[in-house]
């Protein structure tokens, strides 16, 4: 029984731990239960960038994208970071690299292998390279296939976003 | 002064077509020569006997790449002899991409058993006149004389993580319509890939 308060002190430190930079990862085996992040209809703007921990121009563009998340977070922005990577990494090579690069954005990983079938719907233009950034909102469309930096994500948000 | 537009208009046409990014199914590809890892260069004229090419924009670090090496040694296995070998072209710059360096295209093309010519696009030149975006990139191309023609662009078949649920392979398949005179399709298909590292 002593130990029990030690016990509890623990889980919440963990827990605690877990929460800041531990997130869990949604994976989407079906695109189609992914879509609907692409679609969504309110005031929000939304900032959806696909990567993967194995694609190096997209990890070295991921500071560029925590800095913004930061400046917007409490604002009608939601920054949704998608995971190509591969789904047996998830718990073990995403999580540790979104632990270790204290990512506090949402991540989840799309495992659909389909890909033929939904990058289109994603955007036409889009020729499958990875890193690719979509911003939108009800009145905003952006799409990118590319590395971004700051200031063009601060100046594409800053006049877009709804107060 | 009809003339005039029609002429305007074809020049309009001409430029647009210049501007385009690389090369749509139906246009004639350009030859290369390129260093090959084993000091040679190789140009797609060397082939004497060649009915048409696989050329596909490939490199070492890429898990794609890595995921299609098997398959991308299959290929050149099966089409070889039939008169459509494999051509790999690594185009990434390897200041970026260390792992992409010459050296190392040797290192694993002799690891994994490679059977087709693994080249070094070193200035980038081929990749940016075809229009290859990512690895693996595949550009299908048959010989009409002298002239290289694009029948297919694209994935290598429809699923990079699992060889066993690959339901359309595509590249066979279009070899095969190709083989017998008619038009891929699909001609042009999409997949996921590493994009091409580019100097700066």
């Amino acid at each position: 029984m002593k130990l029990f308060p030690k016990y509890i002190f623990l889980s919440i430190l963990f827990l605690l731990f877990i929460n800041v930079y531990g997130q869990e990862i949604k994976v989407y085996d079906q695109f189609s239960d992914f879509e609907p992040l692409l679609q969504k209809s309110n005031d929000t703007t939304y900032v959806v960038n696909f990567w993967a921990t194995w694609c190096k121009p997209c990890v070295k563009e991921l500071p560029e994208f925590q800095a913004l998340n930061k400046k917007f977070k409490d604002q009608k922005f939601k920054m949704i970071l998608v995971s190509l990577d591969f789904k047996n990494q998830v718990e073990t090579k995403v999580k540790d690299f979104i632990r270790e690069r204290e990512i506090q954005a949402e991540v989840v990983l799309l495992a659909d292998s389909k890909q033929h079938l939904w990058i289109d719907k994603v955007n036409p233009e889009w020729s499958g390279s990875i890193p690719v950034t979509l911003i939108y909102n009800d009145n905003f469309n952006f799409f990118k296939e590319g590395s971004m930096i700051f200031e063009e994500l601060n100046e594409l948000i800053t006049n877009n976003i709804k107060k | 002064m009809k003339r005039i537009i029609l002429s305007m208009v074809s020049i309009i046409l001409f430029s647009g077509a210049l501007l385009a990014d690389g090369y749509q199914v139906g246009d004639k590809a350009k030859d290369f020569k390129l260093i090959n890892i084993d000091g040679e260069y190789v140009s797609m004229a060397d082939y004497k006997d060649a009915k048409g090419f696989i050329v596909i924009f490939t490199c070492n670090h890429c898990p794609y790449a890595k995921l299609y090496e098997d398959r991308i040694i299959g290929l050149d296995q099966k089409f070889k002899a039939k008169g459509y070998p494999v051509i790999a072209i690594n185009p990434n710059d390897s200041v970026k991409q260390p792992e992409d360096s010459y050296s190392n295209m040797i290192a694993r093309a002799n690891d994994k058993g490679f059977t087709f010519p693994y080249l070094l696009d070193a200035d980038q030149s081929i990749a940016k006149t075809y229009g290859a975006t990512r690895t693996p990139h595949v550009f299908l191309l048959q010989k009409d004389g002298k002239k290289y023609v694009v029948k297919y662009i694209g994935a290598i078949d429809d699923n990079a993580k699992i060889p066993d649920e690959v339901e359309e392979k595509w590249v066979e398949e279009a070899i095969a319509s190709v083989r017998e005179g008619n038009d891929p399709d699909p001609n042009f298909t999409k997949a996921i890939g590493c994009s091409i590292k580019w100097a700066e």
